[in-house]
């Protein structure tokens, strides 16, 4: 038997289609309904994905990267990524909950006890996207500080490299901060010992004392370390300084490949940044699914007819059938990933009901899940040891 | 019809109430314990589920306090999790405008409004102080007199945002491609002294258009600021004389605002002890403090009015005989201390030494003596009149009850005093409404 995949799907509004929302199967009045959100992850979870993850941002939707534009024809608004993964976790019990949070303009603080608890409620399934928020409006929603703006249409030249590796150098504290705040109690911190009255022993609680160059914070957590020890970090990346993070920061890399040799390089690359330490690799797909690939393409060309434009993405589009899709998965041989269903819950469907079954056909995916489980276990990794236990 | 008691539930959080000696007590942490908790106050028709909030540890003598309750979950988190367990049960998360920023703020209160269809609220607190800030990479700390003029522009900043899509709703028309009612929603600009943003709000307008607002202070900023804003008020006063004192003064400050008495609920948070007979709780209640009160604790709350390390001092002995040191640095950190409260803390010792000795109270009786009582002690029938008593005589409006026990402490009053109330006509039988505006019967914005 060939090595088991891994799959995550990333939830988005009506689907990561722009024209997703005008399709006769979407509900785009229940995009801020707690049942539609319940909905996906249960179907994502009869599908025994390793993962769903929830997409956010602090500004509002926009087809023009890094502005607003007011358009109407779109899905405008979202909730709050942590509090929709929080919503539907006691509604689950073997899908791992991964919300996106913007560590630019938020508190490691803050964020590290929200996906503890997270954890707790999901019962060791939790995990967290990390995403750099760059876009010089979205700076202006909480106002804290001057920055040079961020070009992205001169990305590549090395004033908005130099930029570009300063918010990544941040977010790289603050996921040294979240990560230590986790780790500030040691596992068996409380001890509700009745003959001294104490609860806790306090020389298990660990001052985090962390001093960077933007930010210093004393610590330790108000909450106790949650049940994976560590939830699952993670982040996306297309170029070099973010795979800086991914390969020195996260436990799983998200990347956009466009072929198998791609796919292998980026692999190899993080491999080769992250000099030893363990980090999974997987590529995101946009997927377009149906029973006969010209069903799909009919489907993406309507999609892109009812948006109004051909669409484009980070990752490559994929429409075909299933097995089709199984056939690149095992053609690309990473370890995961993570599909971006064009049209909810179409493509969901698609995933659980089409793919699925497919790989299982093929030996290389779960069945059921484990009774228990948890994200890391799913992905089979160790549950951390504690950074401050003292051996 | 006569006046219809309120009822909140509080989760008790790292002070010494919760009993966590005590056999019974489960974990403080586990969602379960979350949502056995709010279950229940929900099976007893009780308004909303209260969270206090702590960001940083508390210290006593340079080390963390480890007698009480250490350590509490995420409050957004929790509650957003508690609306999947829940149909009914406002959640009311106590969130600082301190360590803050509104934007995220806003859109936190109205996911989770969204995501519990309309049953969200909250407490909005003024933590201000340098230890505090250490765990914050933003903003720091402000000066003291400072955070209540910052708690007031963050509200109203809060309530620009959550009003930047009034008039805008998703119509999502797939036949014309028109997703909004109007495009370019959320539009905001607001500048002060302590924020200056603009932009587009990303959260339609939640089903209670704002959250419930609670304010907690009880200074005479706190109580201005309450009475311009807020809707419900988290009171300490939960006694006859006190409670009615409050009670006149906060609703006499409303209609400066042209708010009417109705615009803005009482609610002192309230604990209980009871039992099969008066004379059975009280003794319970009696054990109940001990519990509460170890010599370890009565030591350490000592300790904070006398800002002197007391460790080799026998509590079961007489009072220090000493004056309580008035310079130096606070010893404890991170809570409101007996010394923060005390004006002069000579005199209080000395007060406390004259009742000591007049009442023949040891150093740990006089701390339990005076860190104050169960609010209501007694068999089901006397705490069903106390309260029907206490709401009719405008003590308030209604109780935040927080039991000793997590987190099954709650279920004896809603199984023993709730039917009583119920009896009386005092207390529905079934909530009012959906949202948790319309089961306090407050006004939509």
């Amino acid at each position: 038997m060939t090595d088991e995949l891994h799959l995550g799907v990333a939830l988005d509004g009506a689907g990561w289609h722009p024209g997703a929302w005008r399709r006769p199967q979407a509900r785009p009045h229940d995009l801020f309904s707690p049942r539609y959100w319940a909905d996906l992850v249960l179907e994502a979870e009869r599908g025994h994905l390793d993962l769903v993850t929830f997409e956010d941002a602090l500004n509002l939707q926009s087809d023009q990267l890094g502005a607003q534009d007011d358009r109407n024809d779109r899905v405008q608004g979202r909730l709050d990524a942590v509090l929709i993964a929080a919503r539907v976790a006691p509604l689950t019990t073997g899908i791992g909950l991964v919300p996106t949070v913007i560590a630019t303009h938020t508190e490691p603080f803050h964020i590290s006890k929200a996906i503890a608890t997270l954890d707790f409620a999901a019962r060791g399934r939790a995990g967290v996207r990390v995403q750099l928020g760059l876009w010089p409006h979205a700076f202006r929603h909480f106002g804290r500080r001057e920055v040079p703006a961020f070009d992205l249409s001169r990305i590549g030249e090395p004033d908005q490299q130099r930029l570009l590796a300063e918010y990544f150098d941040e977010g790289a504290d603050y996921v040294e901060v979240v990560r230590r705040l986790w780790d500030s109690w040691e596992d068996d911190a409380e001890i509700r010992d009745v003959a001294t009255g104490r609860f806790v022993d306090r020389d298990k609680l660990h001052y985090i004392d962390f001093e960077g160059r933007w930010f210093s914070v004393k610590g330790p957590s108000i909450t106790p370390r949650p049940p994976q020890g560590q939830p699952l970090v993670t982040a996306l990346g297309h170029q070099e300084i973010p795979y800086q993070l991914i390969a020195r920061a996260t436990d799983l890399g998200f990347v956009t490949p466009n072929s198998a040799a791609e796919a292998a390089a980026t692999s190899s690359r993080i491999a080769e940044l992250a000099a030893g330490r363990a980090v999974s690799v997987w590529a995101d797909l946009v997927v377009v699914l149906d029973d006969t690939e010209q069903a799909a393409r009919d489907r993406l060309a309507n999609l892109n007819e009812l948006a109004g434009v051909e669409y484009t993405s980070d990752a490559k589009i994929f429409a075909g059938t299933p097995a089709q899709l199984a056939d690149l998965l095992q053609e690309w041989d990473l370890t995961g990933y993570r599909l971006r269903p064009a049209e909810l819950p179409h493509d969901l469907t698609q995933i659980t009901r089409g793919l699925v079954p497919e790989l299982q056909r093929r030996g290389v995916f779960r069945t059921e899940y484990p009774s228990n489980p948890t994200l890391r276990g799913l992905l089979g990794l160790e549950r951390p040891a504690n950074r401050y236990t003292s051996a | 019809m006569v006046k219809q008691v309120h009822l909140a539930a509080h989760f008790p959080g790292v002070n010494n109430t919760t009993v966590w000696s005590d056999p019974a007590a489960g974990s403080h942490i586990e969602f379960d314990s979350f949502k056995r908790f709010a279950q229940t106050a929900e099976r007893g028709f009780f308004d909303f589920l209260f969270l206090a909030e702590g960001l940083r540890l508390r210290e006593q003598k340079g080390r963390i306090y480890d007698l009480d309750v250490v350590g509490r979950p995420d409050t957004f988190t929790v509650l957003a999790a508690l609306a999947a367990v829940t149909e009914h049960l406002g959640l009311t998360g106590t969130i600082n405008s301190t360590f803050n920023e509104p934007y995220e703020v806003a859109r936190q209160f109205a996911s989770l409004d969204h995501l519990s269809q309309g049953r969200a609220a909250w407490n909005v607190v003024t933590s201000w102080d340098r230890f505090t800030g250490e765990n914050f990479r933003r903003g720091g700390y402000l000066a003291q007199e400072d955070r209540y003029e910052r708690a007031r522009t963050f509200l109203q900043t809060v309530n620009e945002l959550w009003d930047s899509w009034s008039g805008v709703s998703v119509v999502a028309d797939k036949e014309s491609g028109r997703f909004l009612s109007e495009a370019g929603p959320g539009r905001f600009r607001h500048e002060d002294r302590f924020f200056d943003i603009e932009g587009q709000f990303n959260v339609p307008r939640s089903p209670q258009g704002r959250p419930v607002i609670f304010q907690a202070g009880d200074s005479e900023d706190g109580r201005e600021f309450a009475a311009q804003g807020a809707d419900a008020i988290f009171s300490r006063y939960a006694t006859l004389t006190e409670g009615k004192a409050f009670y006149e003064d906060v609703k006499g400050r409303l209609a400066k605002y042209g708010r009417s008495r109705d615009d803005l609920l009482i609610l002192p948070a309230a604990s209980f002890v009871l039992g099969d007979t008066d004379a059975e709780a009280e003794e319970l209640a009696h054990q109940v403090r001990r519990a509460q009160v170890s010599p370890q604790t009565a030591r350490n709350f000592l300790e904070q009015l006398w800002n002197t390390d007391l460790a080799d001092f026998d509590v079961d002995g007489p009072l220090p005989s000493f004056d309580p040191a008035v310079e130096g640095d606070l010893i404890s950190k991170g809570r409101a201390s007996v010394r923060q409260l005390a004006k002069d803390p000579v005199a209080l010792a000395n007060e406390w030494r004259a009742k000591a000795e007049a009442e023949k109270l040891s150093a740990r009786d006089l701390v339990i003596e005076v860190t104050g009582r169960q609010t209501f002690i007694g068999a089901p029938a006397t705490v069903a009149d106390r309260i029907d008593e206490f709401v009719q005589q405008d003590v308030s409006d209604g109780f935040i009850l927080v039991p000793h026990i997590t987190p099954d402490g709650l279920a004896p009053f809603v199984d023993q005093v709730v039917p009583l109330l119920q009896e009386k006509g005092v207390y529905r039988t079934e909530y009012d409404g959906t949202t948790l505006r319309d089961n306090l019967g407050l006004k939509y914005p």
